[in-house]
């Protein structure tokens, strides 16, 4: 008994639906429609809205020209991002670095103008914002990976040697970290483009550690 | 892949309880080098961070035959049973902050990982590792004199000896800017072994017969402490004294010290 009073009601509002396949299926598109609108919808807030919310954005102090100088140096990157001879590296360069060339301003260059005058002549060092600066727990040896391993600066840096304006740093307002430790790609999928940094985060590096040498190694391995 | 190292390191210490005095250096050395926070009141031990304690035991005889002797414990380090990294504290880790390192024989960890539910502590059979009930306060301008070496550690994790590894990972930054495999014994030393100032502690590679380790844990006074728990502990210890020596585990009245490693063999 129960059971037939069940399927009734059923049976008799499918019935009109069978009937009636035109109005039906507008529904259906409707339906699917709005649920586009609203999926794609979603995934562009996400891709595009998101992280404009979530990083701020900041210029570094001075506009610097990486191709203008890498032409001028002998030694590459390394003229002035070198090893100090305890096997450290030296990461971005102080004063002393440029104050052989740049006691005086050489060119009309607005920005030289203004590093000389605001840097070099006060002795301040420049506070550069460095797009890959790591968290404290994190132990990266530069000589493991340019020395011993031998790969190139471009290989997670990207092809900054070459750019002539530097880019905008973003940082992430939550984390306060660069993004470029989470890549620019928001997702995180695919390849990032050749010639752009890699993303730098944990499994980043295990991926490659994974891939070259086999296993992930120990925590100790990158941490500290 | 590039070749690999013809051997795998097994970095260990063996200390010297003939010649170690007690004076503390070792803890000392031990707090500034890894930044260990401390307390204004460190009263309750049990809340204490220390990531090297040395205990006092005596052989609970009356005067005058009492006699005292020190000992120094960092962590173990232990290799489990067939040098597996079965440690004890590795394999309870639920975060898997805490593994062991098969190119060195270390016990390593990441701090910012471990979410604090202390089953490493409990597993430990040699309370070498801490938590942090606090977030460190540092005295005055002492901020400015903490390693930038070594990660400090927040409210909410453990911690413990890590056998100075950051020392290790700038030996090893040196090692490949000269363009070395290897590196030599007195590059990589722990802040413990280096301040002692009787030179109870020595460190080196176990698995390396050119090290002072690798003869010394052959020493016949050499002893680990609990070994029945095939935790196999790479902290060695010396000693002449056979009560020290019966301190090392729980004896009981008919055992003799010197056959318990027979046991360990015909076990496994």
């Amino acid at each position: 008994m129960s059971q037939t009073d069940q399927h009734q009601p059923v049976s008799t509002k499918a019935m009109p639906g069978a009937n009636e396949t035109p109005a039906a299926n507008s529904t259906g598109w409707i339906i699917f429609l709005f649920f586009m609108i609203g999926f794609v919808g979603s995934l562009l807030a996400g891709w595009i809205l998101f992280p404009e919310l979530l990083y701020s954005k900041k210029n570094q102090p001075i506009d610097f020209n990486h191709a203008i100088h890498l032409d001028q140096v002998d030694d590459g990157c390394e003229s002035c991002h070198f090893f100090r001879e305890d096997g450290t590296f030296a990461g971005m360069p102080g004063l002393d670095s440029c104050i052989d060339c740049h006691e005086e301003a050489q060119t009309d260059n607005p920005e030289e103008i203004k590093f000389v005058e605001e840097y070099v002549t006060q002795g301040i060092e420049v506070p550069w914002l460095n797009y890959s600066k790591q968290p404290d727990c994190v132990f990266f040896p530069h000589s493991a990976h340019v020395i011993g391993a031998d790969m190139s600066c471009e290989t997670c840096h990207g092809d900054i040697g070459n750019s002539e304006h530097t880019r905008v740093y973003e940082q992430n307002k939550l984390t306060g970290y660069s993004r470029d430790i989470w890549g620019h790609n928001i997702a995180r999928l695919g390849k990032h483009k050749q010639g752009e940094p890699a993303p730098m985060k944990m499994n980043d590096c295990a991926k490659c550690h994974k891939k070259e040498t086999g296993h992930k190694g120990a925590c100790f391995q990158c941490h500290k | 892949m590039k070749e690999k190292n013809n051997h795998t390191k097994r970095f260990g210490m063996v200390i010297d309880l003939d010649k170690c005095t007690g004076c503390g250096s070792c803890m000392v050395a031990c707090y500034a080098e890894n930044n260990v926070p401390f307390r204004v009141d460190e009263t309750n031990k049990l809340d204490s961070l220390s990531w090297l304690v040395v205990h006092k035991i005596t052989n609970g005889k009356p005067y005058p035959n009492t006699e005292i002797c020190y000992l120094p414990m960092p962590c173990m380090q232990c290799d489990g049973i067939g040098k597996h990294g079965h440690s004890p504290c590795v394999s309870v880790c639920p975060a898997v902050a805490t593994d062991y390192d098969h190119e060195t024989g270390i016990v390593s960890q990441i701090y910012t990982r471990c979410f604090g539910c202390r089953y490493c502590m409990a597993a430990c059979p040699y309370h070498a590792r801490k938590f942090n009930w606090w977030d460190p306060v540092w005295p005055a301008d002492m901020k400015k004199y903490l390693s930038p070496n070594v990660s400090p550690r927040m409210r909410g994790v453990v911690e413990k000896c890590s056998f100075c590894f950051h020392r290790y990972q700038q030996a090893k930054d040196k090692a490949f800017y000269e363009k070395r495999e290897e590196l030599y014994e007195d590059e990589y030393q722990t802040a413990c072994a280096e301040a002692c100032p009787t030179g109870a502690i020595t460190f080196g590679d176990l698995n390396n017969k050119n090290h002072a380790v690798y003869k010394l844990k052959k020493d016949p006074r050499a002893f680990r402490l609990l070994e029945r728990l095939h935790t196999n502990p790479k902290v060695y210890y010396l000693t002449s004294k056979s009560w020290v020596r019966r301190a090392g585990d729980n004896y009981l009245a008919n055992e003799e010290p010197g056959k318990i490693k027979q046991e360990m063999v015909h076990g496994h």
